[in-house]
């Protein structure tokens, strides 16, 4: 049964110019072409997007949660990073 | 062994309590990935069988505006499963194996959709009091603990509030019409009143899941809660159109500043439930069949991607 089922595809819209596409959902399709006029459908019934970007979802490859502490950790002792670290005199504008 | 699992359980309780959302590859207990699989399918599957008693009515819409709406709120039903459908793949369920599910009749869907459409009214009445009782359901689990879930339900509540307001808007046109057709939105308000009430599910003592749903924040309130507060919203909104709710028991009570209300025949409920209701069996057929007819354009569709893969290879 599941050999028969249409492949899964992640969507991502681009709700106006300007701004980035962002992930929405997933749908099945049988193909690309598809899966971009399924999403047309489901996804911007209202007017919600300008562009969409489909991509199978078995090509996604992601982080491991588990991995979270270890492989953000880096960053957490960094705060010299962030334009607060540094203290600016009250008479310096535009800065 | 045993006391490793218990921590990694408490650390996800801890996560709930702070309102923090488990996403798809978080670690979860079983018991909280099968119930929410159960719920967001039943879910998905209520609004893909709810298309069926509103499709019934398609071609004979009053005038074009009503037909245009009615199409585009059965549209939206057929999106809200499919948003609802790809939560649920996020656990790990399978589409093909939900929709089988539904077709043997393992799996439920809400109780509302076996009662049949017997005249126009009825879309006024369904979209002003079954979407009203959906809504009320679905705009707490906007903040429901699982990311996937509560993100398709806030596009679902979104929508959904159109779907309420046609529907006030045909019932308040035949209210404000001829007698014929406002005793025609009465007598639809007499027969979906009490199958409405039982949309929220058995009273809070005799669901014994609730507890659990709503420790893991799946819930937020309790069935009898949302009854309570459907029946005030609903009252006057009904007066307002001058119909009369079907409830000799119904009286504003000053002390709880709510209304008191007679009970739900929780006999018709559960009866409806097990697959009696007066529209169960031709409700599924439907569904069983357009899931038959439409197996050769399935088939038909990955062949062709196939064929087209191999020719640019």
């Amino acid at each position: 049964m599941s050999q028969k089922e249409w492949p899964l595809w992640e969507v991502f819209i681009r709700s106006k110019q300007g701004l980035d596409h962002k992930h929405v959902g997933s749908l099945h399709a049988a193909d690309a072409e598809m899966a971009i006029q399924n999403a047309r459908d489901v996804y911007t019934r209202r007017l919600e997007g300008v562009s969409i970007w489909v991509v199978e979802s078995k090509h996604v490859h992601a982080s491991n949660p588990d991995d979270s502490a270890a492989f953000y950790e880096p960053a957490n002792d960094k705060i010299y990073r962030h334009p607060t670290f540094y203290t600016v005199p009250d008479s310096i504008k535009h800065m | 062994m045993e006391t490793l699992e218990l921590t990694q359980e408490e650390q996800f309780q801890a996560r709930i309590d702070e309102d923090i959302r488990i996403e798809p590859k978080d670690w979860m207990p079983e018991a909280y990935r099968k119930t929410l699989i159960r719920q967001i399918s039943q879910h998905a599957h209520s609004e893909l069988v709810g298309m069926l008693p509103e499709g019934n009515w398609i071609t004979r819409a009053p005038s074009l505006k009503r037909k245009s709406i009615l199409l585009a709120k059965v549209q939206d039903e057929a999106g809200h499963g499919l948003y609802l459908y790809s939560a649920a793949e996020t656990l790990g369920a399978s589409r093909d194996q939900m929709l089988a599910d539904l077709h043997s009749g393992k799996a439920k869907y809400s109780s509302i959709f076996n009662y049949p459409t017997l005249s126009w009214a009825d879309m006024g009445t369904i979209g002003w009091l079954v979407d009203g009782a959906a809504i009320l359901n679905q705009v707490p689990l906007c903040r429901t603990s699982y990311g996937p879930y509560a993100r398709a339900m806030v596009r679902v509540c979104k929508e959904e509030s159109f779907h309420q307001r046609q529907g006030f808007e045909i019932m308040q046109t035949l209210c404000e019409g001829a007698t014929e057709q406002k005793a025609m939105a009465q007598e639809a308000l007499n027969r979906w009143w009490w199958p409405t009430l039982m949309m929220f599910g058995p009273a809070d003592a005799d669901s014994p899941n609730t507890e659990q749903s709503m420790k893991w924040r799946i819930k937020r309130f309790t069935n009898d809660e949302l009854r309570q507060k459907f029946v005030d919203m609903m009252v006057p909104q009904a007066e307002f159109l001058g119909l009369t709710v079907p409830d000799d028991k119904l009286q504003w009570n000053e002390a709880k500043q709510g209304y008191d209300f007679g009970d739900v025949d929780w006999a018709e409920f559960w009866d409806v439930v097990k697959g009696n209701g007066p529209c169960s069996r031709e409700r599924l057929q439907a569904r069983v069949d357009a899931w038959d007819q439409g197996a050769w354009v399935r088939e038909a569709a990955l062949a062709h991607a196939e064929k087209r893969k191999q020719r640019a290879a």
